[in-house]
């Protein structure tokens, strides 16, 4: 630990600690634009300069003390960077002081001078670094009579990523995140000075799965995400924690929404997952979640005609009775790595309850990165196995059901979010089942077939737990309510259960978890609440 | 490159690095070298051990001829020998401060004295890896220095085991691309990397820890180098310290340029003229009829003098005492301390003398454009400020200068300086801070318009400029009537 006098109060801080980390955590918020903490510190915006000075030296070099036993202070004429440095024993700052408030209002008077002040038109309002800290730290008035300098607007470097030149204030923090991150060193500056432009390299692209990062960290509107850009206000937006549900990864995120609609996905920090990162891929796949598709309530079936609006009882009831009326090894069930662990652990129930071991969950194999994205796109496999719903090799049950239904030797299919043809279960397979009962938000080849069509719901409207590729159990939060009639997934399969065995006694999601922590070592002693926003890793996996 | 004027030195002058420079009889290939005894003080040096050629430097007292006149051989001992990283030697021949033109001269005429203070630098230094940096602008000094490098391989003076030394050394000659900033030492091995010569942070990139592919460099000037050979040459570092005065050893070479009869080089024991020597005896006087107005007395970036001020100094007494002293700026002495204790600097040499016929705000308005050309880009104050200053002082050059354009200009000036990552900030910012401080009254009578109301309408310079009835002469042409 060494000992760092913050505006004239001596503090304790472990040795490596950035200068400017260690006023933050002293609640001396410096202002800064090139600074991020998950890159390297060029020391280039000037914005975090304070006032410095070391410890007096007497001729032996030993600090001179003061009356307080605390080393005199020898301060630095000129403001230093907070950003690059380490704390050392005896180091002082002080964050305010004239100095230091001067060096503030003259460097956001530089940003501004050649900066577009057309903030009501920026996509980045309310979210814009530069606007807060001008108020914050600025000066109320202008003295730049010039022209400003004109440099390109619109400019695409990517397919999902937008550059307005004037805005940029070349912190280059997206330049170093390409090259330092992404490993896809395609971004930079030509020109000099104030004519200093952000360019791709010639004949290259901005199209790196994990561009949109860049978008995050500009401190200011010149990059912008396509899919997100005057979509909406960012002041309306509520956010939601959430996690990324699009692979085995399972980044942290925050989920803006308005009005039961979601707008974006942001990566948010949780240095045992994902840093502050997340890649384009997963953070765009959302749309789904207001596709005009969407399933909007339960189906039935009767003579190849769908019921015109059936009410949940009589689908879920008929869905149960029809279920009872076979034999365990009739039935076959296949949940999804999509699934959350309350739901598996109910699907489990439910395959217990009708007394089939006809149970499995379709793999999802994709190409994974070095980065962050994981070759496995189901966000839960790791859950599933531990409920014993997939088996231990995710997926080899499914030959046997597949076979099973071309046979004739299973008579009923519950199908959970999945396509059958996915499990190489063809059309006139499954036209051969007595019983297909389908739960999912989006129609696809098998829900068109079910003779009981439960309308689930998707991530981002469920609350709920999965287990990422690490052994990480994390949690899901409700940002937008279910459309129309559509009920989150654990309700449907406890109605299931309860036309099954009767009433078991689950009335809300902790009740799930209650039990399923009850009955599974690896999450005894954990409730949702538990979890809380970052996670907790298991460790009896 | 057109034949070189060739002038007889001054009886003022004691030419030591620049001996050779404008004779006759003297061509820069390698064989008139060795006939002037060239590469005996590296045969010298050779036997000495490393650890004596750094005292020796030390001794010497030798300070940066680049500009900022730090201690070479304080420079040098930042170096710690046997470390698991290579040293590195550069040579910064990227000279490009306006009013400064001496590197070339050694270049062009004398390659050889440079690669020699080199071979003997990368011998004290354990340096088998050394490079030239040659200004981009410099074409034909680079190819002179590739075939002296190649003479000297030739002759056995580089490449492996030198004069059957065990000793290796390489030098290889990189050419920059033309910015001013490749001449500050981070910007430079940044640029010598392949990369944007963006200046890096002290700390932590100190080249003689975290230098040229973050291994310990040092980067030297031209003429610094050249000054080692000599050191081994006089017979070390205290005969070296003889020369000029206590802490301002050796000789420097002055580039005078500007409203004076005979602009030139001049090289001359460091502090043995005065500023009117140089004016009246080394550069013939000024031109017929004219006054002195003002001197850039260290390359363009030095702060500039005004002739009739006059100056506070403090000087040894013959008892030792300090006595306070007023002199006016032809007895400034030209040293390092002398020009800084008038709150200006040696720098780089450049003195820029400037008579009664230069408007100043014409003067600044040119150096403004230089740094706002040659600002990198990096930092904010100096990519931002840089360019503002230049079009404040372009404004007032065309007429719309307006009240409290001093007042703003010196204060950009302050934003910028001690605020930025290298000393381009001050080089930038301290012509703006001291022409607008000692010429007030020329900046102020040419800002004269009240300022315009604040938006709206949003004016802009065309705006201020429009309503000045004639054609701007300022855009054209360099003098005021």
């Amino acid at each position: 630990m060494v000992n760092v006098q913050i505006d004239g109060v001596w503090m304790e801080f472990p040795k490596g600690t950035r200068l400017i980390e260690a006023c933050a955590q002293a609640n001396k918020f410096i202002p800064r634009y090139c600074y991020h903490p998950k890159l390297s510190s060029p020391g280039n915006c000037r914005m975090c300069l304070i006032e410095m000075g070391m410890p007096k030296m007497t001729p032996d070099r030993k600090p001179e003390l003061g009356p307080d036993g605390r080393p005199l202070i020898n301060w630095i004429p000129r403001p230093q960077i907070s950003c690059a440095q380490d704390v050392a024993e005896g180091m002082a700052v002080r964050t305010n002081s004239q100095m230091a408030q001067d060096a503030r209002k003259g460097v956001l008077e530089f940003l501004l001078i050649n900066h577009p002040l057309d903030c009501p038109i920026c996509d980045q309002a309310g979210e814009c670094r530069l606007q807060e800290f001008s108020v914050e730290f600025g000066r109320a008035d202008s003295r730049f009579l010039e022209e400003k300098v004109k440099k390109p607007k619109h400019v695409e470097l990517g397919p999902r990523v937008t550059l307005d030149d004037e805005r940029c204030i070349m912190c280059s923090r997206c330049i170093r995140f390409m090259r330092e991150v992404a490993h896809d060193d395609v971004l930079g500056f030509v020109e000099r000075g104030s004519y200093t432009t952000l360019t791709c390299h010639p004949d290259k692209k901005l199209d790196s799965n994990y561009s949109l990062n860049t978008v995050d960290i500009c401190p200011v509107g010149a990059l912008t995400s396509n899919d997100f850009r005057f979509k909406m206000r960012v002041w309306f937006l509520k956010e939601t924690k959430s996690f990324c549900t699009s692979c085995a990864t399972g980044c942290n995120t925050t989920i803006s929404s308005r009005e039961n609609v979601v707008y974006r996905q942001t990566p948010r920090e949780n240095n045992d997952v994902n840093e502050v990162w997340m890649c384009d891929y997963g953070r765009l796949n959302f749309h789904y979640l207001q596709s005009e598709e969407r399933l909007l309530g339960p189906g039935v079936k009767v003579l190849k005609q769908y019921e015109e609006a059936p009410t949940w009882e009589i689908a879920l009831s008929r869905s149960s009775a029809g279920l009872k009326s076979f034999s365990g090894d009739q039935i076959a069930i296949i949940a999804s790595g999509g699934n959350t662990n309350e739901e598996l652990f109910l699907i489990r129930k439910l395959a217990e309850a009708l007394g089939t071991s006809y149970l499995d969950i379709i793999p999802h194999i994709g190409v994974g990165d070095e980065i962050l994205l994981d070759a496995d796109r189901n966000p839960n496999v790791a859950g599933a196995k531990l409920l014993g719903v997939s088996a231990p090799t995710p997926g080899a049950h499914l030959k046997a059901i597949a076979e099973g239904i071309r046979k004739g030797a299973i008579k009923a299919l519950v199908i959970f979010g999945e396509d059958a043809v996915d499990a190489g279960i063809t059309e006139a397979d499954l036209k051969k089942l007595s019983l297909l009962v389908a739960v999912n938000l989006l129609p696809n080849g098998t829900t068109r077939l079910a003779d009981y069509l439960l309308a689930g719901v998707g991530f981002a409207e469920k609350r709920g737990s999965m287990i990422n590729r690490k052994g990480r159990i994390q949690r899901l939060n409700r940002a937008t309510e279910p459309p129309g009639e559509s009920r989150d997934d654990w309700e449907i399969i406890r109605d299931l259960i309860a036309g099954v065995n009767g009433s078991n006694g689950l009335y809300a999601i902790e009740d799930v978890f209650r039990q399923m922590a009850a009955a599974t070592p690896a999450l005894s002693g954990l409730s949702l609440s538990k979890i809380g926003d970052l996670g907790v890793q298991l460790q009896n996996l | 490159m057109p034949a070189p004027i060739r002038r007889k030195p001054h009886p003022l002058e004691r030419r030591i690095v620049f001996a050779n420079i404008d004779r006759e009889d003297y061509t820069p290939d390698i064989e008139c070298y060795l006939r002037h005894g060239g590469y005996e003080d590296l045969r010298k040096a050779i036997t000495m051990a490393p650890d004596a050629i750094v005292n020796e430097v030390k001794a010497s007292g030798l300070r940066g001829r680049g500009g900022a006149g730090f201690p070479c051989g304080v420079k040098w001992g930042f170096i710690r020998r046997g470390g698991p990283k290579p040293t590195y030697l550069i040579c910064n021949a990227d000279e490009s401060e306006p009013g400064t033109f001496k590197d070339r001269y050694i270049i062009h005429q004398d390659p050889h004295q440079l690669i020699e203070g080199m071979i003997i630098s990368s011998f004290a230094l354990d340096v088998h890896l050394a490079y030239i940096y040659i200004r981009g602008e410099f074409p034909e000094g680079a190819k002179i220095l590739e075939k002296a490098i190649a003479e000297a391989r030739e002759k056995g003076f580089l490449g492996k085991n030198l004069l059957g030394t065990g000793f290796d050394l390489d030098i290889y000659v990189h050419r920059g691309a033309g910015a001013y900033i490749c001449g500050e030492e981070t910007g430079l091995i940044e640029s010598l990397e392949g990369k944007r010569a963006y200046p890096r942070i002290k700390p932590p990139y100190f080249p003689a820890v975290l230098g040229l592919y973050q291994c310990p460099t040092i980067v030297n000037n031209v003429e610094t180098l050249c000054n080692i050979k000599h050191i081994i040459a006089l017979g070390g570092g205290a005969e070296y310290a003889k020369i000029g005065r206590p802490n301002n050893t050796g000789t420097r070479v002055l580039c005078v340029s500007g409203d004076v009869v005979r602009p030139g080089y001049f090289e001359v024991e460091v502090g043995s003229v005065t500023m009117g020597q140089v004016i009246n005896d080394l550069c013939g006087g000024l031109k017929p009829g004219r006054k002195l107005k003002a001197i850039i007395p260290g390359g363009s970036s030095a702060k500039v003098l005004r002739a009739d001020e006059t100056y506070k100094i403090k000087e040894k007494a013959a008892d030792g005492s300090m006595v306070e002293k007023e002199i006016t700026i032809n007895d400034i002495v030209m040293d390092f301390d002398s020009l800084a204790a008038v709150g200006s600097m040696a720098g780089s040499g450049g003195v820029i003398i400037m008579d009664d016929t230069r408007d100043m705000v014409w003067v600044l308005n040119n150096l403004n454009a230089f740094y706002a050309h040659e600002s990198c880009g990096q930092c904010t104050p100096c990519r931002e400020g840089s360019l503002w200053m230049r079009k404040i002082t372009d404004r007032i050059m065309a007429g719309g200068g307006v009240e409290r354009d001093p007042d703003v200009l010196k204060n950009v000036a302050d934003n910028i300086a001690g605020k930025t990552i290298c000393a381009f900030g001050e080089a930038c910012s301290w012509p703006t801070q001291s022409f607008v401080l000692k010429f007030r009254e020329e900046f102020q009578g040419k800002s004269t318009k009240p300022l315009p109301p604040p938006t709206p309408p949003e004016y802009v310079s065309e705006v201020l400029i429009g309503e000045h009835e004639e054609t701007p002469k300022a855009l054209t042409g360099g003098v005021a009537e």
